[in-house]
C-alpha cells in the first residue's frame, strides 16, 4: 500500500463513512483489509484499493467501509446512560407525553443491537406503567452485517456476560448450544434499519430519545457537528440526546448543552429549563401560568410514583 | 478494603483470579473446597466470594445452600464461577441464592462487570 493509496483509502472512508484515518493507522487498514482482499480473491490491499479508484464494484466498496468500522458494543454500556433513561428520561417522558402516549427511542449506531435491546430490557421492566403506551425502538447502522447479527438476536457467552446482569440473562435469553438468543418479544420491540448518518435522515420523523453513542468519535469536527445538528432538529424541544462516556458537544453554537444536573444527557439549547430546576410556582403565580406549565411538583411528583 | 474468598479445587484457577480482584483491589482469600470455605466463612464473613460449583469434599452448591443458612450468611455477594453453563444450573443457583454467575472460562473484563454489578467494585 502506497501513500497515495493510503490517502486516496482516507478519503473513500471520510466520504462513505466519515471515519478519519490517520497515517498511524496502517496496522488497521491492513488487518481490516486483508480478509476483504482474501475474500474477493484479490491478491493484495493496494490491488484492492486501486479496483475502488476505479470503481463500479459498489458490493466490494461497501465491504470495505463496513470493514473498517469499529463494532464492539456490549449491554448496558458504561451504566449511568440507562440508569438515567429509567431515572430521568423515561418517567419526564411519562409525565410530558401523557396525552399522546407515544415515545420514539431511535439508537443511531447500534451495531450488534446490544444498545436497543439492554433498552428494550429496560422498558418490560416498566411494563405496567407504560400498558397503553405505544413506544418505538428504531435502531440504525450503516454495516449491514452487524444489522443481520443484531436482527438475529444471537450471541455469544463472552457477549451476555459482559454488563448483562445474570437475572436478565435468564429472564429474556434462551439457550441455544453455547449461545444465547434475546426472546422474540424483546426482538420485536425493536426496528433494526440500514442507515448512515452521514444521509439525509429527517423522513425517520421525531425521536424523544436519541442514543448515538460511541460513534462520533470516529468523525471529524465538522461532520461530529452536522450530524448532531441534524439529530437535534429530529428531537422535540423536550427530547433528550445520550452521547457517549467521554463524548461532548462543545461550542457556543452548538444545538444541544449538556443537562445540568446529568452528565452525559444532552437536550436541545432552546429546550425549556428540566423541570427540577424551574423555580417552584408561588401562590401568586398567575393562573394562566399554572395552566401552561404544569407546576413542578404535580410534575415531581409523578416522577417520584413512577420511579416506586 | 473489601474481602473477597476465591472456593475453587484448581490452584490455578484461584491465582488467576486472584491476582484479578487483586487488581481491582480486594483483599482476597482461598479455599479448595466448600468445607474449608465454610469454616473460614464462619471465622469472618467475607463480603464477596467467587465460588466454583464441582468441587471435592462439598461442592459450591451445597456451600451456598448452608453459607446462606448460617447467621450473617446472607451478607456475603456470591458469585458463581463454572463450567456448569446450563442454564437449569445457573436457576438452581440463583434460587439458592446467587448474586450472579460467570460461565467459564472468564476474563477481567467478565469479572469486573459481575463484581460491579453485586457491588463489590
Ligand atoms: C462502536 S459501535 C457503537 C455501538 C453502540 N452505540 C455502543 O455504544 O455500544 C459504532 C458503530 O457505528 C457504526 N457507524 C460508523 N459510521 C457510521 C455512519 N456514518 N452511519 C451510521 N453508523 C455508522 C459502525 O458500523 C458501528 O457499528
Amino acid at each position: 500500500m502506497t501513500p497515495a493509496d493510503l490517502s486516496f483509502l482516507a478519503r473513500f472512508l471520510k466520504e462513505r463513512s466519515g471515519l478519519i484515518i490517520g497515517e498511524d493507522k496502517r496496522y488497521l487498514v491492513d488487518s481490516r483489509l486483508g480478509p476483504v482482499a482474501r475474500k474477493a480473491g484479490i491478491a493484495s490491499i493496494g490491488e484492492l484499493i486501486g479496483k475502488l479508484m476505479r470503481g463500479g464494484d459498489t458490493a466490494l466498496a461497501q465491504s470495505v467501509v463496513e470493514a473498517m468500522t469499529t463494532n464492539e458494543s456490549f449491554f448496558f454500556r458504561d451504566g449511568t446512560p440507562f440508569t438515567q433513561f429509567t431515572d430521568v428520561v423515561l418517567p419526564q417522558l411519562i409525565a410530558a407525553r401523557a396525552i399522546q402516549r407515544k415515545i420514539r427511542i431511535w439508537c443511531a449506531a447500534c451495531s450488534t443491537g446490544q444498545e436497543p435491546y439492554s433498552l428494550a430490557m429496560l422498558l418490560e421492566q416498566k411494563a405496567a406503567l407504560l400498558a397503553g403506551w405505544t413506544v418505538e425502538i428504531v435502531a440504525t447502522d450503516l454495516a449491514s452485517d452487524v444489522l443481520e447479527r443484531a436482527r438475529n438476536g444471537l450471541f455469544t457467552q463472552f457477549e451476555v456476560q459482559r454488563g448483562l446482569p445474570v437475572r436478565m440473562l435468564v429472564e429474556h435469553f434462551t439457550q441455544e448450544g453455547d449461545q444465547w438468543r434475546i426472546s422474540p418479544k424483546l426482538r420485536n420491540r425493536v426496528q433494526f434499519r440500514t442507515l448512515n448518518l452521514l444521509r439525509d435522515f429527517s423522513p425517520m420523523g421525531a425521536f424523544d430519545v436519541v442514543f448515538c453513542r460511541n460513534v462520533l468519535i470516529y468523525f471529524d469536527e465538522a461532520t461530529k457537528g452536522d450530524v448532531v445538528r441534524r439529530i437535534a432538529k429530529q428531537m422535540p424541544a423536550d427530547g433528550y440526546l445520550v452521547l457517549g462516556a467521554a463524548e461532548t458537544v462543545m461550542g457556543a453554537t452548538a444545538p444541544v448543552r449538556s443537562h445540568p444536573n446529568h452528565r452525559g444527557l444532552f437536550m436541545r439549547t432552546d429546550a425549556p429549563a428540566p423541570a427540577a430546576a424551574r423555580p417552584a410556582l408561588g401562590t401568586g403565580a398567575a393562573h394562566g401560568a399554572t395552566l401552561a406549565t404544569p407546576p413542578a411538583t404535580s410534575l415531581q411528583s409523578k416522577i417520584a410514583a413512577f420511579r416506586r | 478494603m473489601k474481602h473477597c474468598l476465591v472456593v475453587d479445587d484448581s490452584s490455578v484457577i484461584r491465582k488467576v483470579a486472584r491476582r484479578i480482584l487483586e487488581g481491582f483491589d480486594l483483599k482476597i482469600s482461598e479455599a479448595e473446597n466448600g468445607q474449608s470455605a465454610l469454616a473460614l466463612c464462619k471465622q469472618a464473613m467475607p463480603d464477596g466470594i467467587l465460588l466454583d460449583w464441582n468441587m471435592p469434599v462439598m461442592d459450591g452448591y451445597e456451600f451456598l445452600v448452608e453459607l446462606r443458612s448460617l447467621p450473617g450468611g446472607d451478607a456475603p455477594k456470591v458469585v458463581f464461577c463454572t463450567t456448569e453453563n446450563d442454564v437449569s444450573y445457573i436457576t438452581r443457583a440463583l434460587r439458592a441464592g446467587a448474586d450472579e454467575y460467570v460461565m467459564k472460562p472468564f476474563d477481567k473484563d467478565i469479572i469486573g462487570s459481575k463484581f460491579a454489578e453485586v457491588g463489590l467494585l
